[in-house]
Order: structure tokens, then sequence, then C-alpha cells
């Protein structure tokens, strides 16, 4: 038994050199993607105290509304990727509207309420979205409109290690997409007025108002933001599978993401997608058969927890202090 | 006026540290408790006990078990549909294991199960504090939930791979089954969360509840107080996994019968028992009631209720209407009543006092 937890795996992960490969690519773009989903709970949550527990929702409400509109626009018989594009431009025009709604009917009265008020308020946003959605949308999974959009798709096979791996072309994509738009997010942060005003209002609420940032305005721009990186979530996981309510699971999956690279850094938002998309790829495929299939469902808590016993606050966290 | 106290003199210890000091609290609830026990088993139809009733009590034990962990203690937990599926598969394991002896015991008993493996997934929470530990309690449902449906053993190696409620009688009379009256199912749970319910009272109340709420208001002063905080939380874990457990049990072996067993424990039943504790009111037993009683008939109502004024609604835009509504009354409930029903009838109940002058 113990021969087949300690050794069998990693001897045939050196058996297979390119299977290994393959997985970790596979955990790679997973972890992407998640790192994409805890972008958008570190944005809010670095620049507003804000837990927001509806960036899942909020990922799939973006992608319905984008493929909803692009079939409005296709009944009209107006198709192809200028109609794709305006569906982008209507759908962030709705993130917009949803930011304003937020910050005018949630946030504005809650201002300086406990933390928990704060989270549990987000799960009421959520309950709503999901209701919101299907009554508008529908329940079904819809199918993204990835080709419309000009994503590549395809795939590529490399030679690795004697033997064959291969990458799609989305994946590719996503990865690019992803990369640009976190560095692009840091950059503005650091160098920006409003990004240094975002940063005053995440330490602050109350010191902030007292130098002249307007809350409400910092607010509707980070859940705009936040909007931009749900939609573009949406598009790249709903091209990977299809746009449904089942994709909020996965944004749970994004809390472990969260957790282990601490809940105010965007860097650990990328290292802790990476760290848990990869190894629960690996633990699903080598460990996974030991005790039954299915593991992917909670392996990724079980990584983060054991990190969080050494760091209570994350990888990149900061650290608390704690006074009377 | 209603609820004048005047002339209410408590001339002992015990008088002032009653949980009901007032006489017009002690009608109060022998009323509700007689229309309990005896109206409502006597005159409610059957659909009225099944499926008002019966949810609302089994929610009650499972927000009484989720408020002592989040409202007096503190600690978020989104973890407690996997805590009543430990109660509801250990008292399925033990009543077919031991079918000789009474359910009941065994509902009780399967609470200790889930006490002990709340406990286990509790032990973080030393290191870890608020969404941290949010997300960890989130680990707990979904490898419990995993454990569900990966270990045959759990659930008997039935072909149906869930649960499946055999008949147990108590004198003589069926209580679990195919067929127990719903009469003699409302009265056992009826039974269970009074019993219940009065042993929360008296430890809320108490040394250990007084212990739970100095570590939920600041942990490093009630540390500093000399109180422990390992085994404070701990217990805190300990007994609300039990109440949930107990839940659990209650909930497939007097409600829904097995079958459904493996959907009922997933994470939406976790949020669903926290949204009864948000709405009835944080750190409040009434409120617990309040807010399953609330959650637990909304849907209900929406679906047959309002057909039968003559708005006609489909089944699923039902189900749909009832999130958009649990949304927006949980944001509304946040921003002008942040303690919950339970805080409205504390109004009513001052309201009631001066009556009829406003002050």
């Amino acid at each position: 038994m113990l021969h087949k937890i300690l050794i069998a795996p990693f001897v045939e992960m050196a058996a297979m050199p390119d299977l290994f490969v393959q997985t970790i690519w596979e955990g790679f773009v997973g972890g992407v993607l998640y790192a994409l989903i805890a972008l958008g709970f570190v944005l809010i949550f670095k620049a507003s105290g804000v837990f927001n527990f509806a960036q899942g929702i909020m990922v799939v409400f973006a992608g319905l509304t984008l493929v909803g509109v692009y079939e409005k626009f296709a009944s009209f018989g107006f198709t192809g990727m200028i109609a794709a594009y305006l569906s982008v431009v209507v759908a962030l025009a709705v993130m917009f509207a949803l930011a304003v709604a937020v910050e005018r009917v949630v946030l504005r009265p809650l201002v300086n309420q406990p933390d928990i008020i704060l989270f549990m308020a987000t799960f009421g946003l959520t309950y709503l979205l999901i209701g919101l959605g299907e009554t508008i949308f529908g329940g079904s999974p819809k199918v993204m409109i990835a080709d419309q959009l000009g994503l590549p798709k395809g795939v590529i096979d490399l030679n690795i290690l004697g033997g064959r791996v291969s990458l799609q072309m989305l994946d590719i994509a996503a990865a690019v997409v992803a990369t640009v738009m976190i560095a692009a997010l840091a950059l503005f942060f650091q160098y920006t007025r409003i990004g240094r005003a975002l940063r005053a209002v995440a330490d602050s609420h109350k010191a902030a108002l007292s130098v002249g940032i307007s809350l409400n305005q910092i607010w509707i721009i980070v859940w705009f933001t936040a909007g931009v990186v749900a939609l573009i979530t949406g598009i790249m996981w709903g091209a990977r599978s299809d746009v449904s309510f089942g994709l909020q699971t996965i944004a749970l999956k994004a809390l472990p993401v969260l957790i282990l690279g601490g809940f105010t850094s965007v860097p650990g938002a990328i290292v802790g997608g990476l760290i848990i998309g990869i190894g629960e790829k690996i633990g699903e495929f080598y460990w996974g058969p030991l005790i039954g299939s299915g593991i992917e469902s909670w392996f990724a808590y079980v990584i983060a927890l054991t990190f969080l016993m050494f760091r209570p606050q994350g990888l990149f966290g900061d650290k608390l202090i704690e006074r009377i | 006026m209603f609820y004048r106290e005047v002339g209410q003199y408590k001339t002992t210890y015990q008088a002032d540290m009653a949980v009901f000091p007032i006489l017009q609290d002690r009608i109060g609830i022998a009323v509700i408790l007689a229309i309990a026990f005896i109206a409502i088993p006597l005159f409610a139809s059957e659909f009225i006990i099944m499926s008002v009733m019966v949810p609302f009590l089994v929610f009650a034990l499972a927000a009484i078990g989720l408020n002592i962990l989040t409202g007096y203690t503190g600690l978020i937990s989104l973890g407690s549909g996997a805590f009543m599926g430990v109660g509801a598969y250990a008292c399925y394991k033990l009543t077919t294991l031991f079918p000789g002896v009474n359910i009941i015991v065994w509902i009780i008993v399967s609470g200790f199960f889930s006490a002990a493996i709340g406990v286990v997934f509790g032990i973080p929470s030393l290191r870890i504090k608020g969404f941290y530990l949010a997300v960890a309690t989130l680990a707990a449902q979904f490898f419990l939930q995993w454990c569900f449906v990966r270990i045959p053993w759990l659930y008997n190696y039935n072909v149906s791979g869930a649960i499946e409620v055999p008949e147990r009688t108590l004198f003589g009379v069926a209580i679990t089954g195919a067929r127990a009256t719903p009469e003699m199912r409302y009265l056992v749970l009826l039974t269970i969360v009074v019993a219940l319910t009065w042993l929360a009272s008296n430890l809320v109340h108490g040394r250990i509840g007084r212990s739970w709420m100095a570590v939920r208001d600041m942990d490093i002063a009630a540390e500093l107080m000399g109180i422990k905080l390992l085994p404070t939380k701990l217990l805190a874990f300990a007994v609300s996994s039990f109440y949930c457990g107990v839940a659990g049990a209650c909930m497939m072996f007097l409600w829904y019968g097995g079958g459904e067993a493996n959907d009922a424990f997933n994470v939406n039943q976790s949020f669903n028992v926290l949204f009864m504790v948000i709405i009835g009111g944080l750190g409040s037993l009434l409120g617990s009631f309040l807010g399953s009683f609330f959650i637990s008939t909304l849907p209900t109502l929406l679906k047959f209720g309002v057909p039968a004024i003559g708005i006609p609604l489909t089944g699923a835009f039902a189900e749909h209407l009832t999130h958009v509504m649990v949304g927006a009354l949980i944001i509304f409930f946040l921003i002008v009543e942040p303690h919950g029903l339970a805080r409205l009838w504390q109004i009513a109940k001052q309201k009631l006092r001066v009556w009829p002058f406003p002050y």
C-alpha cells in the first residue's frame, strides 16, 4: 500500500514524461483560469475590503449576457464578428450598470459595517443574480460564440521527451490574455492616481473619505473592473465548456486559490492559481485512482489548508497585527 | 401595557437569571407548546404537517446549530450541510447494524458522530480566522460530500447509491419508513426539537455560552481574561455539528425517507441554513426558528400559495422567483435590520411594553 502511494506514481511520472508534461500543461491552463476568477475577488477585496462571494456568478452572468445578446442579434440576421464585438460592448455596458446598481443599492447603505455583513450581502447578491439570470436567459447551457469572437482553435502537437504533447490553441490564447490583463492591472494599481486611491480605500474607508477620495466613484470603478475580468473569464471558460450555471462551482474552486495566495495580493492570485491548478491535476491523475476518482472536488482545499497551517495569512497576504 | 412587568419582583438569584423572567413570556411559551403538541396534530392537514411544519422543525434544528457557531461564537461556517449528512449516514449505519435499539436513541447518538467530525474540521480555527476559516469549512463540505458518494460502505452497498430508510417503531407505532403517519413523525420531531432547544438555551445562558460570546466579541481579549481559545472554539464546533447532525438524521428519517440523500447535503443546503441564521438573527435562538420558518416556507408559499389566489406561476419560474426573493431579502435585511427577524420581535415587545405611550 505504501509503495502504491509513495513510489508507484513517481515511477509512472518518470516512465512517461510526455504524459507528465501534458498533465502539467492541463493543470497550468486550469490554474490560469482559476487565477482569473481569483483576480476578480482580489480586485474588489483590495480596493474596498469586501469579500465578493458573487464573483463566480458574475462570471456566469457576464458570459450569459454576451451569448444572449448575440442570439438576439442573430435573430435579426445580424451575425459575424461585428455582431460578436457589439455584443461584447453591450455585455460591458450591462456589467457597468451592475456595478452602479451594486454600489447604489448594496454598498452605499452598508458603509462602515463589519466585514461579515458585507460578505453576507454579496451572498444575497449571488442569489439575486442566479434568479435573474435564470429568469432572463433560461437555465439551459449555451454555447460560447468563440468562433465569431475570432478566438483561435485547433491543436498544436509538440514532440517532447519522446512523446506527443498536444496543446489547445484556445488554452494558449487564454494564458496570453490572462498574462496581459494581470500585467495591466498590476501597473494600474501601482502607478495611476486611481490605483493609489483604490489602495487607500482598502486600508480605511474613513481615512480615504477624509482626504477627499470619493468612495462611491472608487467602488463603481472597482466593481466595473471586476465585471470586465468576469466577462473575460466567462468567455474563456465558456469557450472551453458551455456557459451554464454549473460554472458557479468553479468559482468555489477559486476560493482555495485565494486563501493560498492571500486575499490582497494580485501575484498571490496567480501563483495560488497555478499551484492549485497543477497540484489538483497531478493529484487527480496519479493519486486519484487509489482512493476512487473525483478527488478534484476537494483536493484543492486540502492543498490550501495544508499551506494555511504554516502561513495563516496565505503566501503573499498581509500579516495581521492584532491589538486590543 | 400588555407587557407590563410591574409588580413581578425577583427575590432570588434564580428568578433573576431565569430564561423567561416575565410572566407573559411564560404563558406565551406554554400556549405555543400546547398548540404545537395538541392542536396541530389534531387539526392540521397532512400537507401542512409534511410540507410546512416538518421542514420548518428540521431546519430550525440545523439553524440553531449554525447559530451556536456563527452567531454565538463568531466563526463562519459553510459546511453545515455536510455535517447534517454525517448525522444522516451515521444514523443509517447504526440502525442497520443494531436494528433492535430504538431509532430515537440512534438519531441522538448520530449527533455525536457529527460532533466528532466537526471537531476535526474545527482544529484549524485556532490558527486561521474569518474568511479563511469560512473557506476551510468549505473543505469539510466538499470532502464529506465526496465521501457520501464514493464510500459504498456508508450506504450499505445499495444499488441505488442512496440510503433507504427502514421501518422502525416506538411502542409498536411506526415512526419511520413508509407506514409512519405524518402526525407520528411530526410529534417525534417536535419532541426532539423542544428538548434540544431547551438544552441549547441552557448552554448559551450559562458559563459556556458566555465564553463563546466573549470569543466572538474579541478573541484576544477573551484569552487574556482566561478563556482557553482552543477548547472553547472546538466545543462550539462540536455542539454546532451535534445539532446539525441530529437535524440531518431527522431530515432523512422523519421527512425525506432516504432516496434524495446525495443531493440533500450539498453546498446549497449549507448556504440555505446560513441564510436562515442571517435573516432570523445572528446570536438568537428565537431567530433560528423565525429564520427557518421564513426560508423553508417561502418556496412552498410561492409554489402553492400564489396560484391559489389566482396568479398562475409555473414551477420553474417559482423557483427562480424564490432565488430572487431570497437574495433581495438578505440584502434588504442586512441594510435595514442587521439583527434579523428576532430584533423585530424585540422591538414589537418594547412597543407593547410602553403602549399606549410612544416612550
